[in-house]
């Protein structure tokens, strides 16, 4: 571990959060104008966020 | 009626309360005792906890003799070294002792099996040489051993902790459906364990396999989806609780689950399916020979995703939980140790959660890649 690849580690950390933020964030208004789609739009924001998480962990062993 | 209903309960919640209690207690015992600092300490044992290992040890302490003693079972070792050689890993000693089996001499070293002579040496010759020192993200100097030993290693096939625990769900899963597929014949209405299991089984079939395979073609990949649902999920709720379990933050079953999806999704993919990948529609000629790489690299990203997915999410959290106990042990005083225990509380429910919601997108994202493997074409 060095200091560089910590930094690099963090700093798409820091990308994800604002990625999986950004996507729980206008999943929440998406479902305050259609509450009746509330169920697919949880299923679309999880793969989402899944799928962003994932490069977060990438980063995470890499570093 | 109601008074045996609030009983039950209440032995319920006793039990609760005592696993959480015997947990944290598990936790400490090993950490309190012994020589050397305990910060060293705390992380050694987390390093302990995320490995598997060939025997399965509830608990541990050194006596005032400095002593180890240890309380659990021995497993049996299954090895190939020209020929099969079984033996029980009590002969192991922990690491501490040396196994005799068929004229051959083998002992743990950092968890893995090497042959050594009868006094149990273990050589390290090997390209990386001397331990090297090196300094931890807090400044602090760590002696860091990374010589690797040049014994030989024969090929582990060992039941080891992991593999009693993925034996265990096995049986659990099958006793447990199979009694309640037999229900069904009878009767429409499910009984027993089958209440709970139904809304879950009906949850994987209606939120999970119909929307992403379709209608006409979920039922064949229905068993597998049901399979790995209820497998992920029991196993980590297991890897709650105080017996140390953890499979699915071993990568090597986080593998084999991912391997299974990529089998299925290749074998099951159709015609429509190949032409996405490897000549994609609707694009310029010149694209298309760009994107097919993309797309062929893209089939092995995705199960891969899945197996760190799951292993990452699950190590993170048993690390961190484990910390945040280890805290208490720091602390030592009536502030932070409660503090602590507060958190690890917390954290331990927000693991339940995780844990349900690792099986569910472990399942759901292979309900979505079989789905493109059957889409019909709608051009």
């Amino acid at each position: 571990m060095t200091i560089p690849n910590i930094v690099g580690a963090g700093l798409i950390v820091i990308g994800a959060g604002l990625g999986i933020g950004r996507i729980g964030g206008q999943a929440m208004e998406a479902i305050a104008r259609q509450p009746e789609a509330s169920g697919k739009i949880q299923t679309a924001m999880l793969i989402a966020a899944a799928l962003i998480e994932g490069i977060g962990f990438a980063a995470l062993f890499a570093a | 009626m109601r008074y045996s209903f609030f009983s039950k309960k209440l032995v319920a919640v006793t039990l609760l309360i005592t696993g959480f209690v015997s947990a944290q207690s598990h936790e400490g015992e090993e950490v309190e005792t012994g020589a050397h600092d305990l910060k060293t300490q705390i992380k050694e044992y987390i390093d302990h906890h995320l490995l598997d290992s060939h025997d399965f040890t509830l608990y541990s302490y050194t006596t005032d003799e400095g002593e180890h003693k240890y309380i659990g079972f021995p497993l049996p070792v299954i090895l190939w070294d020209n020929g099969l050689k079984v033996f029980s890993s009590a002969q192991l000693e922990h690491g501490e002792g040396v196994a005799e089996a068929g004229g051959n001499y083998y002992a743990l070293y950092h968890n893995k099996i090497y042959k050594t002579d009868a006094e149990g040496t273990i050589n390290f010759g090997g390209h990386h040489g001397e331990e090297t020192h090196e300094e931890d993200a807090f400044g602090e100097n760590l002696v860091v051993d990374d010589s690797h030993p040049s014994n030989e290693k024969p090929l582990d096939f060992s039941i080891t902790k992991n593999v009693v625990f993925i034996i265990f769900v096995g049986l659990l899963m099958f006793l447990m459906f199979r009694g309640v597929a037999n229900n069904y014949k009878k009767n429409s209405l499910p009984k027993g364990v089958g209440r709970v299991l139904e809304p879950l089984v009906l949850f994987v079939r209606d939120e999970i396999a119909i929307p992403n395979i379709g209608d006409h073609k979920y039922k064949k990949y229905m068993s597998y989806l049901l399979t790995v649902f209820f497998f992920v999920w029991i196993i980590n709720l297991l890897g709650l609780t105080p017996l140390g379990v953890n499979v699915t933050n071993n990568i090597a079953v986080t593998f084999a689950l991912a391997l299974i999806t990529y089998l299925i999704t290749t074998f099951s993919g159709n015609k429509n399916y190949w032409k996405h990948i490897f000549w994609m529609p609707g694009v310029p000629a010149p694209m298309k020979i760009i994107l097919a790489p993309i797309e062929l690299l893209g089939t092995f990203i995705k199960p891969f995703s899945l197996m760190i997915r799951l292993y990452a999410n699950i190590t993170a959290g048993h690390v961190v939980l484990m910390s945040i106990i280890g805290l208490m042990f720091i602390f030592q005083n009536w502030i932070g140790s409660p503090l602590s225990f507060v958190l690890a509380f917390a954290l331990s429910l927000l693991e339940l959660l995780v844990a349900a919601l690792q099986a569910y997108i472990f399942t759901m994202l292979s309900a979505l890649y079989f789905g493109m493997a059957v889409e019909e074409d709608h051009h």
